[in-house]
């Protein structure tokens, strides 16, 4: 079957992959601008068996996401900056209890109520540490509509596979532009499910590390009777606050994500075999960064994009490897300073590093990437 | 014994000081639980923060013991993504009415089947005395030294009003009676919510001189009025009184229901 | 490079400007071509000058807003001194008729005046149209679509019941577009 050829925003290509990937449980609250992935979800999910609930505010959104998550269906919320700083807890309570779901951030400019409808990427650290206490996550980014579409499956399937939250980051250009997107009659890549427990149900145990990095989660309702606790809790969910039995839990926390980043870590790279000079952006600021490389190759400069796709975890190696390749390395985001501090960190000092920082609700022009480009040349 | 079968014998001994009132309506709930034969694998506890919040991690279901005050709303994604399963919620004054008020509210008005149970205890017991929104105005707390300025919720009237269809109210001291109401609680097919009226004698009692545990269980019979008997009262007779009882009986149409009827409309299996 | 079009479509809000901007986009991707659309969001969309940009580009689209309009519509006078100040050279102006023209244009505008809200009004009775009459002209003065691919993305779009309306428009638009250049 030939693909449906269709023009969608950001925000509906994510509707797209998420009943793809098999959403079956969406609790939201209005904002913008993400709001077109409740609308659209409130219509279709009942339509494929699903549930979708308008809740009284963003916490109870991330809150009843998780109860239903905790059922075995899998789920999903949608918010911007100011919704997203308030699921920080319920967050962090998913991470720590290993509850799968995604949470989409669309985000727009701040601090505050900011610029509601303007692009920015000022939550990019909130990503990685707007919930409180030591919790690793992950978090992907599109730059483009299709991508939002293949992007939004692979948040599911990696919530699922590491029983995790994951954060689809998005912003504010790429959720509400229409591009061209072939939607494909079956998913492009495989969907992954969380693993069940194969052990009797009296044996069940929910944080077992003996079972793996990732022990199976049983559904609510099939006779396990398990707890889930955000207090420390021990293999059996129960509340412990004996430092061994801390330790293990915090280190198997860290270990599900860290010893897998050969799996987590996407990204692209444009021209980058013989470039003097990298342009490192995301998002929507990859488009323009993507033009600044034509550009500067148009005048015979050696530009090349490197373009994280999983912004959490930090991509280490990939910067640390072009970083001596490299004459020069242009950070460009829109903010005032957040990835370009993991840029210098794993860089090590190794390649001189301009800034090109934004936050003026505008998507960053390629014409002063490309500026920054030829003044580090 | 129903403490074999319902309660995590792995889990005890259990938090609650000697003399707390909240042992006795983990009690209650287990034994209207039991009487009313819900089957324990689709029935799941959920709970907020704070010593009543603790009794989820005693049962032995499938319990979420959840963040400060958002029991509701999680309970709301459980009973949503799977309508089959009995959720119960138990929670603490603070909990319920504070931090998770506007929850609340929002579940009373969906008329959710969720049966919600209220430890009223009337203070923060777990962080140790600080005044909640069902403490008595003058009454003492460490935040409130020179007396509570806030006035109390009439939490069974605010259920009422916010659209509940199953409001009672009960007290540790009637516990028999208590798991009547928890039963007909659980028997209401929408937003249940049952007042049970603890004791705390460490941080409430002692703080505003109520005695032992015994006399605080004494305070509540002394003023206790049976909705029967307040029906025959007049108004200056139930001054400095609560009733107890079943306070409000309605029926709507519940939340869960409507969704799955909207669902069988939409795939054409109606 | 494949040659980039950069399209602008302004007028007032609820004058249809959105939604003629994703009926064009969606005429270059029934040839196969990329396209993308954006819009004004916010107070701005709720009446007010309104905008709706459209790239069209038979290779990929990087940098996905207009910064060079080569193709501009404006409906309103509102508009037009809004959003005018950014155009390419040589570029093709479309306006109502209603709408005095500046002299500060680059050199090489080409400008199409034509009555578009009157005709609306007057010929049609549906001032509503005015958008997808506007999309005739556009098109009819500039080829950046077939008019075939532009009919079909109309006629997917608009309300049923009303496809005759918006073909009669569309037809009115390209007869002006004759007539104006």
């Amino acid at each position: 079957m030939s693909p449906t050829v269709k023009l969608l925003q950001g925000n509906e290509a994510c509707v797209e992959g998420a009943l793809a990937a098999g959403l079956k449980f969406f609790a939201g609250y209005p904002i913008t601008p993400s709001t077109e992935i409740a609308e659209h979800l409130a219509e279709r999910l009942p339509r494929v068996g699903g549930r979708f609930i308008q809740m009284e505010d963003e916490i109870a959104s991330m809150a009843a996401v998780v109860g239903a998550s905790l059922t075995g269906a899998k789920a999903m919320t949608a918010t911007s900056g100011p919704g997203f700083s308030l699921k920080q807890e319920n967050l962090g309570f998913a991470t720590f209890t290993e509850v799968p779901c995604v949470v989409v951030n669309v985000m727009r400019g701040g601090p505050s109520t900011g610029l509601p409808t303007s692009p920015a990427q000022s939550d990019v650290m909130q990503a990685r540490w707007g919930t409180h206490g030591d919790h690793p996550i992950i978090a992907i980014y599109p730059s483009s509509v299709p991508e939002t579409y293949e992007l939004t499956i692979k948040a599911f399937n990696f919530a699922e596979k590491y029983r995790t939250p994951v954060i689809l980051l998005m912003d504010e250009v790429i959720g509400h532009m229409r591009e061209r997107i072939e939607l494909p009659d079956e998913p492009p890549i495989p969907i992954i499910d969380r693993a069940k427990p194969t052990v009797p149900k009296s044996e069940y145990l929910p944080f077992d590390e003996s079972q793996g990095d990732v022990p199976p989660l049983a559904n609510f309702g099939e006779g396990y009777r398990f707890h889930i606790t955000g207090l420390t809790h021990d293999q059996r969910g129960f509340p412990t606050s004996a430092p061994d039995k801390t330790a293990v839990l915090l280190d198997r926390l860290h270990n599900k994500i860290y010893n897998s980043l050969d799996d987590i870590l996407l990204w692209e790279t444009i021209d980058m075999e013989d470039a003097e000079i990298g342009i490192f952006a995301y998002g929507a600021t990859a488009r323009s960064a993507t033009r600044a490389v034509r550009l500067a190759r148009e005048q015979g400069v050696k530009a090349g994009l490197i373009r994280p796709i999983t912004i959490w975890p930090f991509p280490d190696q990939l910067i640390a490897q072009y970083a001596k390749q490299l004459k020069a390395l242009v950070v460009a985001e829109m903010n005032l300073g957040q990835l370009v501090n993991e840029v210098e960190r794993a860089a090590q000092g190794q390649v001189p590093i301009k800034r090109v920082l934004q936050a003026n609700g505008e998507l960053i022009l390629p014409e002063t990437i490309l500026q920054a480009a030829l003044e580090v040349k | 014994m129903l403490a074999e079968k319902y309660l995590r014998d792995a889990m005890m001994p259990h938090i609650w000081c000697p003399g707390c009132g909240h042992g006795i309506i983990m009690q209650a709930v287990i034994k209207a639980i039991d009487k009313a034969g819900l089957d324990q694998d689709k029935t799941v506890i959920v709970s907020g923060i704070g010593c009543s919040s603790r009794a989820s991690g005693y049962m032995n279901f499938d319990t979420l013991h959840t963040t400060h005050g958002r029991a509701l709303a999680f309970a709301t994604g459980v009973k949503m993504a799977n309508p089959e399963l009995n959720v119960i919620v138990l929670t603490g004054d603070g909990d319920a009415l504070a931090i998770g008020g506007n929850h609340f509210i929002h579940a009373c008005r969906r008329n959710i089947d969720i049966t919600t149970i209220i430890f009223n205890n009337s203070i923060y017991g777990m962080t140790s005395g600080q005044y909640s929104p069902m403490t008595p105005h003058g009454h003492l707390a460490t935040t409130a030294p020179h007396g509570n300025m806030d006035r109390n919720f009439d939490v069974c009237e605010l259920a009422k009003a916010a659209g509940a269809t199953y409001v009672a109210r009960s007290t540790a001291y009637h516990a028999a009676g208590m798991a009547d109401l928890i039963g007909k609680a659980l028997a209401n097919k929408g937003f249940s919510v049952v007042e049970a009226i603890s004791q705390c004698p460490t941080y409430y009692g002692r703080r505003n001189k109520q005695g032992s545990a015994i006399d605080m269980l004494n305070w509540q019979k002394e003023h206790a009025v049976n909705v029967a008997a307040a029906a025959r009262l007049k108004p200056e007779q139930l001054e400095g009184k609560f009733v107890i009882g079943e306070l409000h009986s309605s029926s709507a149409p519940e939340f869960t229901e409507q969704y799955d009827q909207l669902v069988a409309r939409l795939q054409g299996r109606e | 490079m494949a040659v980039r079009h950069e399209v602008r479509l302004s007028g007032s809000g609820g004058q249809g400007m959105q939604l003629a901007g994703i009926i064009l986009a969606e005429a270059a991707i029934l040839e196969g071509k990329n396209a993308v659309q954006t819009q004004s969001y916010g107070p701005e969309a709720r009446g007010g000058a309104s905008r709706s940009e459209v790239i069209i580009s038979e290779a990929a689209i990087d940098y996905p807003k207009v910064t060079q309009p080569q193709v501009m519509l404006a409906l309103t006078q509102e508009s037009y001194n809004k959003y005018r100040h950014d155009l390419a050279p040589d570029a093709l102006l479309v306006v109502d008729e209603s709408i005095e023209v500046s002299d500060d244009l680059p050199t090489g505008t080409q400008v199409i005046s034509v009555p578009i809200l009157r005709s609306a009004t007057e010929t049609l009775q549906r001032p509503i149209v005015a958008n997808i009459m506007a999309l005739g002209v556009l098109v009819g003065s500039s080829a950046i679509v077939e008019r075939e691919s532009l009919e079909k993305a109309v006629l997917n779009r608009v309300p049923r019941g009303t496809e005759d309306l918006n073909r009669q428009a569309l037809a009115i638009g390209f007869q002006l577009a004759a007539n104006g250049s």
